[in-house]
């Protein structure tokens, strides 16, 4: 079993330069370390196998987030040579093979750089600020036993399946990382596309769109100018569309509001 | 100790509604005035926070991860069964009962599985009007798929990710009560000890993951739903952070564990390709409703698999189980994939592997339908193993994928302890000896949206608001040492051995000895090795240079794999006790002639709940008697 690898027999020596930074106080630095892999590991595997090196050397491992390993939980994440999740799209960092790499290669290891992610260690960033952006209005509220039967409610197989695409967002943060403003605008209007897409969410929507784009704004992120970095690098394959349907919904929410607060005579 | 279940009396139908009626209420003004502390954040654990935070209650909540939403039920794929009979192919609450009942191989409480068949319906019309967005037809109605052990189609989706949508609504609905102050929850802050006060749960002690402060939270009430611990396996399809200090814990402060040994092995996972691997990958079992499970009918037959006719292939599952064919329940396909293997009939580099094959689907359906139905799936597993399965036939191999032990807990939920509740894969209630496909996913949100906040609503009503603690208490500032002086335990030890060599040797031992197939011969053997891998453990393990009090995720590891080494010998002393072969538990002495579990009805037709008695001392076993009321015990038949 054999997947094509540069070097020939799957084995390869590589150098990485990763960042490394003790907590939020330490400006940080990059240190250089060797380390050898094969082309069936992935890439969080080749980490691991330097973690151990460097214990057994009784230094202090690299922090990397992780969890699921599969591509789901949206834990892992950190830049490769400047790419969110490294240079396979489409993919988590957990979920990028070896064998897309070669023999000699030198890579640079770096956490999310946004504002609104401040870096606990080495690679290891906070994300809670995409939590309180959901915590703003990211859901339906139903009371737990309130629900009407599931077959009241038809929905279009159509808008359902776009709901889907929209909701496969992993919360992993790469397009913040990405995007040159750290914008969370594809995280945002995922969620915003993906609820307005179905009659459940129609109640809240316009509510919805307000609260969640002024939460991100209040966590530091940045303005959307449409460069479309968030999509190309995004693991979940969320498309750039959900942002102008939450541009859409904005507008029409502020004019809402205005409307609203005028006809209460405010 | 007598062991109540509780289990309410009447006829099985009215169990549940009679006893809801009857559980005790809080007046809606008293209830922020008590404190419930949740940990975990999956499906049992989110649900349940949600609830109880919408109910009023003060809940306080933990996870491990960075956020909520991270939890394990995240990766579950395929789909979440209920008995809402939309295809009016006779589905019914007691045909789900039954598949559930006969699916765990007669060692579930029938009293559990028909109330979590009952609520399965409520549990789609809850998610539905989350905003959960399920697999449609094109009228609009709810679709659905088969799984394995059924056979009506009973599965809800959202394409192969329903764990994923799922866990959001979830995570949505605890968001919103964290935005309205009902509940309180730590990120990145891990349980690590239960604290009982006069016999009742009081409280945890936790470690913030960030800082490395050790924390004390007093609370009336603590629900534990932190999941399952088939990462003892070192290998497995858990997540990497999975695992058993929870629950651990709170059985050595009197919990008991249920049925230790009831392991599951799911038959198709991403075959392990290297020793360097961290963990193992699941193809969901749905893949099986339009893939064809085979291997050469020939020993050592190395050609590549399109080069092998038709009638060199041996459909093993269609001909040994005509009428399940491929979707025979997960322990059952497991052991046939294991044999086909043993006989050196298996593909792939190691041997270790079976072909799971779409070539018929796609000819049948044609490769959109199969894409749309499995499209994300099969481009998890391209980008792993670099194969096309649009191409070739997948590979797959058994791997430890889910734990049907865990905390013994009553009718109600509720542990040996007083106070403490279990919900979720973490307690042992409703599986019996092997989960059927797409159950994990109902039980977890069962316990949290349906049954937890009844049961726990009533503990409270029952305590009072009287009877409080706080955490100067002493019991409090005992377990708070007690874990500091562990922590700093591990931290100085000047070992030589990292923790990942030893978890791995752990992993070994529990494999092949306390794995797929059992016997009194290995058990004996993984009995000896596991006292002395732990003993090197606390003299060899090496943490690492760094401190408690910053990010130290060599001394998280490292605190749980102290925890594994003591649950993998219970593990094999339960599976040693239980001398019959029952779902998947299979023990080599006990098989039909034709190698399927031979079941010990008349001695071993109850729950082991063991009792810590103390480092160094044998657990205790009770027994928990399982009475069949409604139901004739028989051989479970898939042929």
């Amino acid at each position: 079993m054999s997947h094509g690898n540069d070097s020939g027999n799957g084995n390869m020596k590589l150098t990485l330069d990763v960042w490394r930074q003790k907590d939020q106080q330490d400006p940080g630095r990059f240190v250089t370390y060797q380390v050898e892999a094969n082309e069936h590991m992935s890439f969080l595997e080749m980490l691991d196998v330097l973690n151990q090196q460097l214990v057994s050397a009784g230094e202090e491992p690299v922090a990397f987030d992780s969890d699921c390993r599969e591509g789901i939980c949206g834990m892992c994440g950190f830049l490769i040579n400047g790419e969110a999740h490294g240079p396979v799209r489409n993919a988590t960092v957990c979920q990028l093979h070896m064998r897309h790499f070669s023999d000699g290669d030198r890579l640079r290891l770096e956490p999310w750089r946004a504002a609104a992610f401040p870096i606990l260690k080495d690679l290891v960033v906070d994300r809670s600020a995409l939590d309180r952006i959901i915590s703003a209005g990211g859901y339906v509220s139903v009371r737990a036993g309130s629900a009407p039967e599931a077959n009241s409610i038809l929905v279009p197989k159509d808008n359902a399946d776009r709901a889907m695409t929209a909701a496969a967002c992993i919360g992993c943060g790469a397009c913040v990382a990405a995007c040159p403003n750290a914008a969370a605008a594809l995280f945002t209007g995922a969620k915003v596309t993906h609820l307005g897409l179905l009659p459940q969410g129609q109640p809240e929507r316009l509510s919805r769109v307000l609260s969640m784009v002024e939460q991100g704004r209040d966590e530091g992120f940045g303005h959307c100018t449409t460069i479309g970095e968030c999509e190309a690098v995004c693991p979940a394959h969320v498309p750039l569309e959900v942002i102008s349907k939450m541009n859409r919904d904005f507008i029409k929410a502020s004019l809402t509001v205005r409307e609203a607060v005028a006809e209460s005579g405010g | 100790m007598t062991l109540d279940s509780k289990i309410p009396s009447g006829p099985l139908e009215t169990k549940w509604t009679h006893h809801k009626e009857h559980l005790r209420l809080v007046n809606p003004a008293n209830k922020r005035k008590y404190k419930v502390i949740v940990v975990g954040t999956g499906l049992a654990g989110a649900a349940a926070s949600a609830s109880l935070g919408e109910m009023g209650y003060n809940v306080l909540s933990f996870c491990y991860q960075d956020s909520p939403r991270r939890a394990h039920s995240i990766a579950a794929q395929g789909g979440i069964n209920a008995a809402k009979n939309y295809q009016n192919d006779g589905d019914s609450v007691y045909r789900l009962f039954y598949d559930t009942i006969k699916g765990g191989d007669f060692r579930a409480r029938e009293a559990n599985v028909h109330r979590l068949a009952e609520v399965s319906v409520n549990i789609i019309d809850q998610c539905a009007a989350q905003g959960v967005p399920f697999g449609r037809e094109y009228g609009g109605t709810l679709a659905n798929r088969s799984f394995g052990g059924a056979q009506v189609s009973r599965t809800f989706y959202a394409r192969g990710q329903t764990g994923q949508q799922l866990l959001l609504g979830a995570y949505q609905a605890l968001q919103r009560q964290i935005a309205a102050g009902t509940v309180k929850h730590r990120s990145r802050c891990e349980m690590l000890d239960v604290v009982v006060v006069d016999g009742k749960a009081r409280g945890i002690i936790t470690r913030d993951m960030v800082t490395g402060k050790i924390e004390a939270h007093a609370a009336d009430a603590v629900v534990l739903a932190t999941g399952g611990y088939g990462n003892v396996f070192y290998l497995s399809t858990n997540a990497k952070g999975c695992n058993a200090t929870a629950i651990w814990r709170a059985h050595k402060k009197g919990a008991f564990f249920g049925n230790p040994c009831y392991t599951q092995i799911h038959p198709t996972c991403i075959p392990q390709s290297g020793d360097y691997q961290s963990k193992l990958t699941l193809m969901s079992e749905s893949l099986r409703n339009d893939g064809r499970i085979w291997v050469p009918k020939k020993k050592g037959d190395h050609r590549p698999a399109n080069e092998i006719p038709e009638d060199e292939r041996d459909y093993y599952l269609e001909r040994v189980y005509p009428s399940f064919g491929n979707l025979a329940p997960r322990d059952v396909s497991s052991r046939q994939a294991k044999y086909a293997c043993d006989e050196g009939r298996g593909v792939g580099p190691s041997g270790l592997g079976v072909y799971l094959d779409f070539a018929d689907g796609i000819k049948r359906l044609g490769k959109k339908v199969i894409s749309e139905r499995y499209g994300n799936l099969f481009e998890m597993y391209e980008r792993i193993t670099g194969d096309d399965p649009y191409k070739v036939p997948m590979r797959i191999y058994p791997a430890v994928h889910y734990t049907m032990g865990g905390l013994w807990v009553d009718y109600n939920l509720q542990s040996t302890i007083p106070g403490l509740f279990v919900g979720g894969e973490a307690n042992f209630s409703d599986h019996g000896a092997n989960r059927l496909g797409a159950s994990a996913l109902m039980q977890g949100l069962a316990d949290g949206y349906f049954v937890l906040p009844y049961t726990v609503n009533d503990y409270l009503a029952g305590l009072g608001l009287k009877d409080r603690v706080d955490t100067t208490n002493p019991a409090f500032v005992d377990a708070q040492r007690e874990v500091t002086t562990r922590t700093e335990k591990l931290l100085t030890n000047k070992g030589d051995r990292t923790v990942d060599s030893i978890w791995k040797e752990l992993g070994k031992i529990m494999w092949n000895d306390c794995g797929m197939a059992r016997s009194r011969e290995s058990l004996t053997r993984a009995l000896q090795q596991i006292p002395a891998l732990r003993e090197e453990f606390h003299q060899r393990v090496k943490v690492v240079p760094g401190s408690g009090a910053e990010v130290n995720q060599e001394l998280e590891k490292a605190g749980r794999v102290a925890d594994f080494l003591e649950l993998g010998e219970l593990m094999c002393t339960d599976a040693l006790h239980r001398e019959e072969s029952c779902g998947g538990h299979f023990r080599t002495e006990y098989q039909t002639p034709d190698g399927e579990a031979q079941r010990n009805d008349a001695d071993f037709a109850y729950v082991a709940a063991w009792e810590w008695k103390g480092q160094g001392q044998k657990p205790v076993l009770n027994k928990e008697p399982l009475v069949y009321e409604n139901i004739q015990l028989a051989t479970r038949s898939y042929k």
